[in-house]
């Protein structure tokens, strides 16, 4: 897989920590570290900024560091990533960013890229599972060579996407050596002007290297041709899939940023006109247009020759390069969309019956839903939650809607999410004194993505009354259907509380526990 | 040579340990490899899709372009009407036939098969009925794969038993045997 070989490629390179929260497409290469390789630090973090932070931490001390996380991951980790590019590196620290375009397991599409670019730091887009392999080397000598943090972003269809991979003789990891120049990490205004105008001036060669660099080449025409295609990353593959038998287009391979400016000029010079495939946002095609001015031929997701939005495909990046394959079947009738839903006999079912049930004495009740498995709760035949935005929106909306006047305001969250960026809205909250009811609906696990630890497993009364939520409004109850009435009660009596209640439905997620048992009875026989 | 597949089915009924055994035949074989899968979300009862792409050739897209599958290999039958755009004019569907209906408008199941039956090359079997009376239930998956063997141009049904013997081999023999007859039986029905 994909992630898997991001990992190797990262245990191969003498990486001594990986630093990650769980999240769809990117959770495998962690899960892997964690099984291949116990001499790497690798325990799951609360969030992607603490994973970030901590990833610096250890690059400060001398060693090399992996942080791992989904693109939309890199939001919460913005901060520390964009001022890590400020700091600049002592070990090397890799940022990898799983992307998923078309949504497949998330709420949008945004372009990892951007971030790069918004750091100025290199980037890295590997096209094939050897090549990510491959890079992790590359990348974390090019951080340590140019002492900043690298990017590598990766989309769903190649982090959930098998080959084989070739791997090459590991190094081993770095010695302690921790930073001794304090300027370059304490960012004072003083300091940080003159990190910053350091990090303006290694731009150049950031581009340099990418016009040298081994991922980035021509292939095809190399000739006048009538059209050259600039594809990036996993786009290529698409690309070289319509193109097998044909010698005709120019094709321009991209894999490291900057942008090779160069060998992008000299491509649009001896081609007639460009089209660019580029999975994820037209991050490339804009600045392309920059690059050939206005006048010059330029297709993309911009001008509609491939669609706006969703991942490209051999199909639509065929379409874009005028290729036609006969399709001798045509789409069938009887098919209707099959959606996912919570498992059967999940306690996040008993909960949303619960509160569905007290939700229809309150025609006003809003419910403020969360990131995670119980978002499905959306879905018929619950039908549950008013909103889904980011990781710990739900008690925060609850707040502000609160203060606005809705009641009752009803916020669920899991656990994982609640430790991952939950905690700070509940304080928030304790301290307005506003009026609504948190339910932390805690399944011991970060579900959604297949099981991992949660972080505050056994801590969540400790943590609700260390915010400082008055005891008499933490509750504790099991989702099981023969408590429904105890557990509709105490909804009902916790909505009229004028202040923060919170309520833990606390029952083990039913596939992890369902894992445990069969492991049990595999080690019996 | 290359044998474009796709896999489907819903979350939870074995279609990516199908995947396993076949990419790791593949991989003992030292064919070229490609298999794109999506994980998270649709696992929870949704429709899973994989891409599996066999060749003796380096292969480039991780997805199958439509109009160039070899085969589809359902574990549901609606599953498998649901990309037969994606088959090439001799592509093969291997499916059961027992709809799995876990969503409130499931299409007529009368209509649905007649619209599964008047496509050509199409070979399903109610598997999973099949499986239980072999005394080996959970392995329908694996029975489904047995039905699909010869249609497998580029790996041999050893091959795929080699497989199976490896990848269950840390289950214990009881699941091993399990998976073997079930795998026999469905080499069997296909003949």
């Amino acid at each position: 897989m994909g992630d898997e070989a991001i990992a190797l490629g990262a245990i191969d390179a003498g990486i001594s920590g990986v630093y990650a929260y769980p999240g769809t497409p990117s959770t495998e290469i962690t899960e892997f570290i964690q099984t291949y390789a116990r001499e790497v630090r690798s325990r799951w973090c609360s969030n992607e900024k603490t994973a970030m932070e901590a990833a610096l931490g250890m690059s400060y001390a001398g060693k090399r560091a992996l942080v791992c996380m989904k693109h939309v991951g890199m939001n919460v980790a913005a901060d520390a990533f964009v001022n890590a590019a400020i700091t600049g590196v002592n070990g090397g620290l890799v940022v990898l960013a799983a992307d998923d375009p078309s949504m497949h397991s998330s709420q949008n599409e945004q372009d990892s890229r951007f971030y790069g670019k918004f750091a100025m730091i290199p980037i890295l887009e590997p096209s094939s599972q050897q090549e990510a392999y491959d890079m992790m080397a590359y990348a974390f000598d090019l951080s340590e060579q140019m002492r900043v943090p690298v990017l590598m972003r990766v989309v769903t269809r190649l982090a959930h996407s098998r080959a084989g991979v070739k791997p090459k003789t590991p190094i081993a990891q770095q010695g302690l050596n921790p930073e001794t120049d304090r300027s370059h990490w304490v960012l004072l205004p003083g300091n940080a002007r003159k990190q910053y105008a350091s990090l303006v001036a290694k731009q150049s060669e950031f581009i340099s290297s990418a016009e040298n660099s081994p991922y980035n080449k021509t292939v095809g025409n190399n000739g006048k041709a009538k059209l050259g295609v600039v594809a990036c990353g996993i786009a290529y593959n698409y690309v070289m899939e319509n193109l097998a038998d044909n010698n005709e287009v120019a094709v321009l391979k991209i894999s490291q940023y900057p942008l090779p400016i160069e060998q992008i000029k000299a491509l649009a010079a001896r081609c007639e006109s460009l089209l660019i495939a580029e999975d994820g946002q037209p991050i490339v095609e804009e600045s392309i247009a920059g690059i050939v001015g206005g006048d010059y031929s330029l297709q993309g997701r911009l001008t509609g020759a491939l669609p706006r939005m969703g991942e490209l495909t051999p199909d639509n990046v065929g379409e874009a390069l005028g290729i036609e394959l006969p399709m001798p079947y045509v789409a069938a009738q009887n098919v209707v969309a099959r959606p996912p839903a919570l498992c059967q006999g999940c306690g996040h079912r008993d909960v949303y019956n619960a509160l569905n049930q007290v939700a229809a004495e309150y025609p006003d009740a809003r419910i403020f839903g969360d990131i995670g498995c119980y978002t499905l709760g959306a879905l018929p035949p619950f039908r549950a939650i008013d909103s889904c935005v980011d990781m710990g929106a739900s008690i925060t909306m609850a707040k502000g809607a609160a203060d606005a006047g809705v009641h009752p305001a009803i916020a669920v969250i899991g656990d994982s999410t609640f430790t991952h960026s939950g905690m700070t809205g509940l304080l928030d909250a304790v301290n307005d004194n506003s009026h609504i009811t948190v339910i932390i609906s805690d399944n011991l696990t970060t579900a959604m993505t297949g099981g991992q630890d949660s972080a505050g497993t056994n801590k969540f009364e400790a943590i609700c009354l260390g915010l400082g939520v008055d005891p008499e409004h933490v509750k504790v109850v099991t989702p099981i259907a023969k408590n429904m009435e105890e557990i509709t009660r105490i909804i009902r009596e916790e909505i009229e509380y004028k202040g923060v209640s919170v309520i833990i439905p606390r029952r083990e997620c039913i596939q992890t526990l369902n894992r445990k048992l069969r492991q049990k009875k595999a080690n019996q026989a | 040579m290359k044998n474009d597949i796709i896999l489907v089915g819903v979350g939870g009924q074995g279609i990516l340990t199908i995947a396993t055994i076949i990419g790791d035949a593949a991989a003992a074989a030292g064919l070229y490899l490609k298999q794109a899968e999506v994980h998270g979300m649709s696992q929870r009862g949704g429709d899973v899709q994989s891409n599996l792409r066999l060749s003796t050739e380096p292969i480039y897209s991780d997805l199958i372009r439509r109009g160039e599958a070899d085969m589809i290999i359902s574990m549901e039958p609606m599953e498998a009407l649901r990309y037969i755009d994606y088959l090439n004019c001799n592509g093969q569907i291997i499916t059961s036939s027992t709809p799995f209906k876990n969503i409130p408008n499931y299409p007529n199941e009368e209509t649905l098969m007649q619209e599964l039956k008047s496509l050509p090359h199409v070979t399903a079997q109610p598997i999973e009925e099949m499986a239980k009376e072999g005394n080996f239930a959970k392995s329908a998956n694996i029975l489904l794969l047995g039905m699909a063997a010869k249609h497998l141009k580029v790996l041999s049904a050893d091959q795929l038993r080699q497989s199976i013997l490896r990848l269950f081999a840390s289950k214990g023999q009881a699941v091993v045997d399990a998976n073997l007859q079930a795998f026999e039986l469905g080499i069997k029905v296909a003949e």
